[in-house]
C-alpha cells in the first residue's frame, strides 16, 4: 500500500505502522502506515473522513488505537498519556483554534513556553517572560496585540497564536490540523510563508484540505483515503495520478464516467 | 532551563526585558485597599462593635478563610466544590478533639464519652492529645483527603457537575458518619462546651477579641497566599485548565497535578477555618457541615463573585451579617432570601458584588476618562448596572467543554 521502503525508515523520525482505529465498529484508521523523516515539510491531503484528524489524534494520544504501533525517535507512542507525548517533542495544532480565552496573547505563549518548569518555578511567581516568547510573538505576527486577551483576536490570529504556542516549545515534530481553515486569502498566504519558515528548522506534518494551499506551499504530499495512505509523491506526481483524482481531486480530465462515484464514496 | 539563566538573559536584553513582563497589574496593585481594609478590620471593628457583635465578625471571618479558598477552586479552577463543610468540619473536629481532651485533663475521657459509658480513650482520639499533631492536622488533613480524592477524579476526568455532585455526596456521607459514630464524635450535638484553649478562658472577652484579631490576620494570610498562587504562572495554568483543560494537556502539563494543587489548598482553607471557627464559637456539629451549609458556602462566594478574591470575602461576610440581622427579625424568612438572591445573581450578575463593582468602575473610567475613577452619581450606577443586564450576562457556569 505504502511507498516506504525499508532502507528511508532507518531516519524516520516518526513511524507509524499496521495503525487501526475503530469507532463503534467503523475503521476509522484501518492497517495504516506512514512515516516522516527527520527534517521533512509533509503534507497530508485526503478527503473528509479519510482518517486524516484521526491519525494525529493517534499519534498525539487523543485517541487510543486498537493495533499498530507509533515510534517517534524510535521509542514507542502508544500508550504513553498526552502530556508524556508532548514532552517527547510532539506539538500539535487544532482545526478549531483553542487557545485560552481569558488570557493575554503574551501569557497564553508564556505558559506553552514554560511546560518544561518546574512546579516550584510555577508556583513562585508571576515570573520573567522568555526572549524566545518575544521571538515567537514576532514571527507568528502577534507582537503588536500580545497585551490583548485572547479572545479578541480575529479567527487566522487565534491560529496564528496555536501555532505560535507550538513552535515556542521547540518540539522535534509539528503536526499542523488544517491551520488554513477559515482563513481569508491574505491570512492564507501569510500561513503558507509562516509554515514554509517553519520547515526550515523543524520536522512538520500539515494537514490540509485546501489543494490551492498544497499546490502552492507543498513539496511532498501523502495522500489518505479511507484510513489508510493511498499514495505519497511530489505535488506534480499527485496530480498526474489518476487514482487520486478519482478519490479526492474528483473531475478528471477527460471525460471518465465512472470518477463522480468514487468522489461520493470517498467524501463519506 | 535553569530561571537563573533566563533571568540574567532578560538583565543582558533590556529593550525586549522592558516590553516582555506577564500581562496583568503590578505586584502592589490594590496595596492601598489591603491596608484600608486591615485598619477597618484591626482597628475600626474593635472599636466600634459590642463583644457579641466582634465575636460574631470573628466567625464570619473563618467563613470569608473558607470562601478566599472556594474562590480559588471554583472561580479560578473552575471546580465547583460543593462538599467544603467535610474540610471545614475536618479542621473544626480536629481542633475540637484536642480542646476537649486539653478541657478534662491529661487521663481524662471528653464529657461525652463518660455519658456514653466509654471507659478508654479511642484509638482515634489518641493523637489528638497533643498540641503539635492536632493543630496542623487540622489543615494538612483536609488538604491530604483533598489531594487523595483530587488525584483518583481529576485523572478520571471527572469534571463539572459529575464532581460537584461527587463532593456532595462526600459531604452527606461525612455527616452520616459522624451522626452514627455517636462514642467516637458526639453524634449529632457534636462536640460542645469548648470554654478554653491553652488555659486561656474562651469565654473571656478579652480573650475573644485577641482571638478576633489572630482570626483576622489569618484571613489576610489566606487572601495573600492565595493572591500570590492566582498571580503566579500557575494561577495562569489553573484559568487556562478551567478554560480548556485538553489544550492545556497538549501543551505537555498534567492537568491533574494543576487541579489537585487547587482543590488541596481550597481544602486547607476551609480546615483552616474550622480550626478557628472552633475556640471562636465553642462549639462544631453536623449540622454545620452537611449538604446544605456546604451549599451556603458556594452562594456566599457565588453572591461576592467567584472570579474574585476580594468578591468571595465581601460575599461571606455581607450574607452572614444579613442572615445573622434577618434571622434576629424574621426568624423564617431568610432562607427564602437567600435564594432569591442566588437566583438573582445568577440571572442578573452571574460575577456577583466583585463583577458590579468591576461594572462601576469601568463605566466610570469610559466617562471621565481615568480608570478607577470613582462614578459620579448612584443615578449613573444605576444606569450601568442596567446597561449591563441588558448586555447580556455572562455565563455562570464555565465548565470546559472541550
Amino acid at each position: 500500500m505504502t511507498a516506504i521502503s525499508d532502507g528511508e525508515a532507518a531516519d524516520a523520525l516518526l513511524q507509524v505502522q499496521g495503525l487501526q482505529v475503530v469507532f463503534d465498529g467503523f475503521r476509522a484508521i484501518d492497517g495504516l502506515d506512514f512515516s516522516v523523516d527527520r527534517g521533512e515539510a509533509r503534507f497530508l491531503i485526503g478527503p473528509n473522513g479519510a482518517g486524516k484528524t484521526t491519525l494525529v489524534d493517534a499519534i498525539t494520544g487523543l485517541t487510543r488505537p486498537e493495533i499498530g504501533s507509533v515510534r517517534f525517535g524510535g521509542e514507542e507512542v502508544l500508550g504513553k498519556r498526552e502530556h508524556e507525548i508532548v514532552r517527547l517533542g510532539i506539538g500539535r495544532t487544532f482545526q478549531t483554534p483553542s487557545v485560552f480565552e481569558e488570557l493575554s496573547v503574551l501569557n497564553n505563549v508564556d505558559l506553552a513556553a514554560s511546560y518544561r518548569r518546574p512546579l516550584r518555578s510555577l508556583l513562585r511567581g508571576p515570573g520573567k517572560i522568555d526572549d524566545r516568547v518575544v521571538e515567537v510573538l514576532e514571527t507568528v505576527g502577534l507582537s503588536s496585540v500580545m497585551e490583548q486577551a485572547a479572545r479578541t483576536l480575529s479567527h487566522g490570529q487565534k491560529q496564528w497564536l496555536e501555532i505560535g504556542m507550538v513552535l515556542v516549545q521547540e518540539p522535534q515534530l509539528l503536526l499542523l490540523d488544517e491551520p488554513v481553515a477559515g482563513m481569508t486569502k491574505e491570512e492564507r498566504t501569510a500561513t503558507g510563508e509562516l509554515i514554509q519558515r517553519i520547515t526550515e528548522t523543524r520536522t512538520v506534518v500539515v494537514i490540509e484540505h485546501d489543494m490551492d494551499f498544497v499546490r502552492r506551499f507543498a513539496s511532498r504530499v501523502t495522500v489518505m483515503h479511507e484510513g489508510s495512505v493511498l499514495t505519497e509523491g511530489t505535488v506534480a506526481e499527485i496530480q498526474d495520478n489518476p487514482l487520486v483524482e478519482e478519490v479526492y481531486l474528483g473531475r478528471p480530465r477527460d471525460a471518465r464516467g465512472a470518477a463522480p462515484a468514487a468522489v461520493g464514496q470517498g467524501g463519506q | 532551563m535553569a530561571t537563573e539563566s533566563q533571568a540574567a538573559r532578560g538583565e543582558g536584553a533590556p529593550s525586549t526585558g522592558a516590553i516582555a513582563r506577564p500581562t496583568g497589574d503590578s505586584p502592589w496593585a490594590g496595596a492601598g485597599w489591603f491596608v484600608v481594609a486591615a485598619i477597618v478590620l484591626l482597628v475600626v471593628a474593635p472599636l466600634l462593635l459590642s463583644d457579641f457583635r466582634l465575636n460574631l465578625m470573628a466567625k464570619f471571618l473563618c467563613f470569608a478563610i473558607l470562601a478566599v479558598g472556594i474562590a480559588f477552586a471554583w472561580g479560578k479552577g473552575g471546580m465547583l466544590v460543593l462538599g467544603q463543610g467535610i474540610f471545614f468540619g475536618l479542621g473544626g473536629y480536629c481542633v475540637a478533639m484536642f480542646l476537649k481532651l486539653e478541657e478534662a485533663g491529661p487521663g481524662q475521657l471528653p464529657d461525652f464519652m463518660v455519658w456514653s459509658g466509654v471507659e478508654q480513650l479511642p484509638l482515634l482520639w489518641r493523637p489528638f492529645q497533643h498540641a503539635w499533631f492536632a493543630l496542623p492536622a487540622a489543615v494538612l488533613l483536609p488538604m491530604g483527603i483533598a489531594a487523595l480524592l483530587g488525584a483518583l477524579v481529576f485523572r478520571q476526568r471527572v469534571r463539572g457537575a459529575y464532581f460537584a455532585i461527587l463532593t456532595q455526596a462526600l459531604a452527606a456521607a461525612f455527616v452520616i458518619i459522624l451522626v452514627g459514630q455517636q462514642q467516637l464524635t458526639g453524634g449529632t450535638n457534636g462536640l460542645t462546651n469548648i470554654t478554653a484553649m491553652f488555659n486561656l478562658d474562651l469565654t473571656n472577652a478579652g480573650n475573644q477579641r485577641g482571638l478576633y484579631v489572630i482570626v483576622a490576620c489569618v484571613l489576610g494570610g489566606a487572601f495573600l497566599l492565595v493572591r500570590h498562587l492566582s498571580r503566579s504562572r500557575y494561577g495562569r495554568l489553573l484559568v487556562a485548565v478551567r478554560d480548556s483543560e485538553d489544550r492545556v494537556r497538549f501543551l505537555g502539563y498534567n492537568p491533574t497535578t494543576i487541579k489537585v494543587i487547587a482543590f488541596a489548598t481550597s481544602a486547607g482553607l476551609a480546615g483552616l477555618a474550622g480550626a478557628f471557627f472552633v475556640p471562636v464559637v465553642g462549639i462544631i456539629s453536623p449540622t454545620m457541615l452537611g449538604i446544605v451549609p456546604s451549599i451556603e458556602m458556594v452562594i456566599w462566594v457565588a453572591l461576592g463573585g467567584r472570579a474574585s478574591l476580594v468578591g468571595a470575602v465581601i460575599g461571606a461576610l455581607v450574607v452572614n451579617w444579613a442572615k445573622t440581622g434577618l434571622s434576629e427579625q424574621f426568624p423564617s424568612g431568610w432562607l427564602y432570601l437567600e435564594g432569591a438572591l442566588f437566583i438573582a445573581v445568577v440571572a442578573f450578575a452571574p460575577k456577583g458584588i466583585a463583577g458590579l463593582a468591576e461594572l462601576w468602575r469601568k463605566r466610570a473610567g469610559r466617562s471621565e476618562g481615568a480608570p478607577g475613577a470613582l462614578p459620579r452619581s448612584p443615578l449613573g450606577r444605576l444606569a450601568g448596572f442596567a446597561r449591563a443586564r441588558r448586555g447580556g450576562p455572562d455565563r455562570l457556569e464555565k465548565e470546559p467543554t472541550a
